[in-house]
């Protein structure tokens, strides 16, 4: 059997996740030896280029472009896991669910003081904004969550490394102490 | 056309600054203004040494509580699932047509406003709206154009009730067209009940000797949660020493379905205060409150001038029925529309003018109630019974009913049955026969104790309405084969998600986790994964909710998932391992409008 190969994507999220599996430190060189990653903007490979086992997912859906994304690692992807307060629950930029799309993209482009040419973008090139920001299950099946804004590096490796050697998942209290 | 600040100052004055007169002012300025504007929320709150976010605090807890204008005439209508299962969305459209607005709307010129609202307590002569305080039952599509005509041309709306209901509520104080609708008379409520002789009894006898005759009669609170009166009693009795006692009877009757305390209030009323009396003196208390839910307005000059012909008989104030040092009086509080509130702690908050938030427990009211005095909550019905045990003696009120569940019970039935009413029933009979007699023989399921008991199906009708067996507050609602149970489960869930107070998150957020679940099941969009996970998500709501609220409200889900599981099987999408309500089409629709963009699909 080859190794497991990884897919990654940050959709309405900030990154951090993926800052977070990059702070696993030396141990980055462990998973470069237990798995292979495909699309990810680690490796920068920009399509699924073979079948998946593993799609680590960042933040919820916040536009046509995420959602497209989420389906497409669901088919691609034997194993999905939503990472993150965003993926899991719609997170910080799920505080415009209460606004109407409306309000929302008047004040970022017509009132907000420091936008001169008032326009709301309309490219057809640009993704199209959802009503909602939706957490990733709502949308599609998700198999696992790993907690934490971002979740820490060990819970992060921990979970993977598990998931790869089919190991049980030690998760110490400590991990799941969030501040 | 007074402003804001008089009226603000009026009453405030009225009150005396007394904070436990907040609900008051709160509802004085209301009936004025027809709503609690900013301002009037800010002078109340410098009136009263309070800051304006404790006002805002009060005024959005409260259903009958607004910051915008409700209309000159305010209609509130039931949404309860017997209200719906009577006819009540034609009634609503016929509203809606009439007035030319929408539910949760006024009309531009301010005259009339439409507004949904919890169970009123009517659930015997429903569809049934609240306008301006008065009730009106039994509504029509064309009853309706009628009001709404009439309240076009500025009747008052007392002017609008033409025909009066039985007994008490034809009286000249009352003059309201409920119906008593009682069915069937016990031994304990309905039975004869001579003036004074509940408390000239008790006054003859030592507290304690009242307490031991109400401990030997085994009377259990008739509330919903069945404690031991007698007990409840001692409990507050041992705490009061040097303390300032309360007995506090609840009428808040928030329950769906449960219409038996209104029928008390209006038919027997003396009976309930004496009751207050007996556990006032038996727990050394010198005053009572009852605190009746807003719903009930339509009887609080009638209930108040019985409290002053009692005061004239000596049954009330100093020297009660000539016993020395016995000193007891009653004050009414009106609640503001919210079940909770219900909650014998949330009650005690709701009493004192604030949220009507549950507190913690312990310390439990017979240690820290009232103003932090010992208090006993009891409700109304169990204080009637506790008249009736001083009269009867408590080892001849012991002799009714079961092992555990002793007396009777006043049962409020509804649905579908040819004989909706109140029924006192002997502790112990079966479902079946009490079906039999209201005329619901052939029902499919009864939800016994309303939303937060349980639906019970027909092959369980053989079992005993008791504590032991079929607990119920009161509330038994019928439903016939062919009504559609997800429909009405759906109903209860939209009545918890409205009445959580929102103080902690299983119920606040759970509630509405579980009404989505539902929604998707009954949308067919649900897998069986989902129904096993509707089913864990009501045992977390049960079990991590602060409240009783919380605690019973995933009921309805739970016991229909138990009893009957094809109602969700038959849809359910099988084989599947997820659906997805997501609708992406739908999901850009706004934005695309807004942008001016059409929208496309993947793979443009
Ligand atoms: C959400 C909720 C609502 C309640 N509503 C009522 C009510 O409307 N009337 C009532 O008597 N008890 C109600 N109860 C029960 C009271 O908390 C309390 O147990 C009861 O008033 C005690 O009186 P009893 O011992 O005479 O039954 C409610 C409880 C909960 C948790
Ligand atoms: S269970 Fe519900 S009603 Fe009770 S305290 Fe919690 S939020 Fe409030």
């Amino acid at each position: 059997m080859g190794k497991p190969v990884v897919a990654t994507v940050s959709m309405a999220g900030c990154f951090g996740c993926h800052m977070s599996l990059l702070d696993i430190d030396d141990k980055i060189l462990q998973l470069i030896d237990l798995v292979e990653f495909n699309k990810s903007p680690i490796d920068d490979i920009k399509k699924f280029t073979k079948q998946c086992d593993i799609g680590f997912i960042e933040g919820g859906c916040c536009n046509s472009e995420n959602v497209e994304n989420l389906m497409n690692f669901r088919k691609n992807c034997k194993i999905l896991i939503s990472v993150g307060e965003c993926a899991i629950m719609g997170g910080l930029p799920s505080l415009r669910n209460g606004i109407p799309v409306k309000e929302c993209l008047e004040e970022a482009y017509l009132n907000c003081l420091t936008v001169d040419d008032k326009i709301i973008p309309n490219d057809e090139e640009l993704p199209m904004i959802t009503d909602k920001v939706y957490p990733c299950h709502e949308i599609v099946k998700i198999d696992y969550f790993l907690p934490g804004c971002p979740p820490r590096a060990e819970l992060i490796w921990e979970a993977l490394s598990a998931l790869i050697t089919g190991k049980k998942l030690e998760l110490p209290y400590e991990v799941f102490k969030y501040d | 056309m007074s402003t804001i600040e008089e009226v603000v100052q009026k009453a405030v004055k009225k009150q005396g600054k007394d904070p436990t007169g907040m609900l008051e002012i709160i509802r004085d300025v209301q009936a004025e203004l027809g709503h609690v504007p900013d301002k009037a929320k800010s002078l109340i709150a410098a009136g009263m040494g309070l800051s304006k976010a404790d006002l805002d605090g009060i005024v959005s807890f409260y259903h009958f509580f607004s910051e915008k204008p409700v209309g000159k005439y305010a209609v509130y209508l039931n949404n309860s699932a017997v209200a719906v299962m009577k006819g009540r969305e034609a009634v609503a459209r016929a509203f809606e047509q009439e007035a030319g607005c929408k539910f949760g709307q006024t009309t531009p010129d301010g005259i009339i406003g439409l507004h949904d609202t919890s169970d009123i307590g009517m659930n015997d002569q429903e569809p049934a709206a609240i306008i301006n305080g008065v009730v009106f039952t039994g509504l029509t599509p064309e009853k309706v154009k009628d009001i709404v005509s009439q309240m076009r041309s500025g009747k008052d709306v007392t002017e609008m009730v033409k025909e009066y209901g039985d007994g008490l509520n034809g009286s000249e104080i009352v003059r309201s067209m409920v119906k008593n609708n009682i069915r069937k008379k016990g031994a304990v409520i309905f039975a004869p009940f001579e003036q004074g002789s509940a408390v000239k009894k008790a006054v003859r006898m030592t507290p304690a000797d009242v307490i031991e005759e109400v401990k030997k009669s085994n009377l259990r609170g008739r509330g919903g949660a069945g404690f031991p009166t007698g007990m409840k009693w001692e409990f507050t009795r041992n705490n009061s020493k040097g303390k300032k006692a309360f007995v506090v009877c609840n009428a808040d009757e928030g329950e769906p379905g449960t219409f038996k305390d209104r029928v008390i209030l209006t038919e027997l009323p003396r009976m309930l205060f004496e009751g207050m009396s007996v556990a006032g003196y038996a727990i050394g208390a010198d005053r009572g409150i009852l605190y009746l839910r807003a719903e009930y307005e339509y009887l609080l000059k009638y209930l108040q001038s019985v409290l002053d012909a009692m005061r004239k008989g000596n049954l009330l104030g100093r020297n009660v029925a000539g016993k020395k040092e016995f000193n007891f009086d009653i004050e009414i509080k009106l609640g503001a529309g919210a079940y909770i509130c219900g909650e014998e702690t949330a009650l005690l908050e709701s009493a004192e003018g604030k949220r009507g938030e549950p507190r913690n427990r312990p310390p439990f009211p017979a240690q820290y109630g009232y103003q932090g005095g010992p208090t006993s909550v009891n409700n109304v019905e169990t204080l009637c019974a506790a008249a009736r045990v001083m009269i009867l003696g408590g080892e001849e009120f012991a002799k009714m009913g079961t092992f555990q569940s002793h007396g009777t019970k006043l049962l409020s039935v509804s649905g579908d049955c040819q004989k909706p009413g109140i029924y006192e029933v002997e502790f112990g009979i079966s479902l079946q026969s009490l079906l039999d007699e209201a005329g619901g023989s052939d029902a499919m399921a009864v939800q016994v104790g309303g939303p937060s008991g349980k639906c019970v199906p027909a092959g369980e009708f053989g079992k005993k309405i008791s504590f032991e067996e079929l607990p119920t507050g009161g509330s038994m609602i019928v439903i016939a084969p062919g009504r559609d149970l997800l429909t009405i489960v759906h109903n209860f869930m939209d009545f918890f998600v409205e009445e959580s107070c929102g103080w902690c998150t299983p119920c606040r957020a759970g509630n509405v986790i579980l009404r989505e679940r539902l929604e998707k099941i009954m949308a067919r969009k649900g897998t069986e994964s989902d129904l096993a996970e509707l089913a864990q998500w009501c045992a977390v709501v049960k079990t991590m909710s602060r409240c009783g609220l919380g605690q019973t409200s995933p009921n309805p889900i739970a016991t229909t998932i138990e009893n009957f599981r094809s109602v969700y099987e038959s849809r359910l999408q099988k084989g599947v391992g997820f659906v997805s309500e997501f609708d992406k089409d739908k999901a850009v629709e706004e934005y695309c409008r807004i942008a001016g963009r059409t929208p496309y699909t993947e793979g443009r």
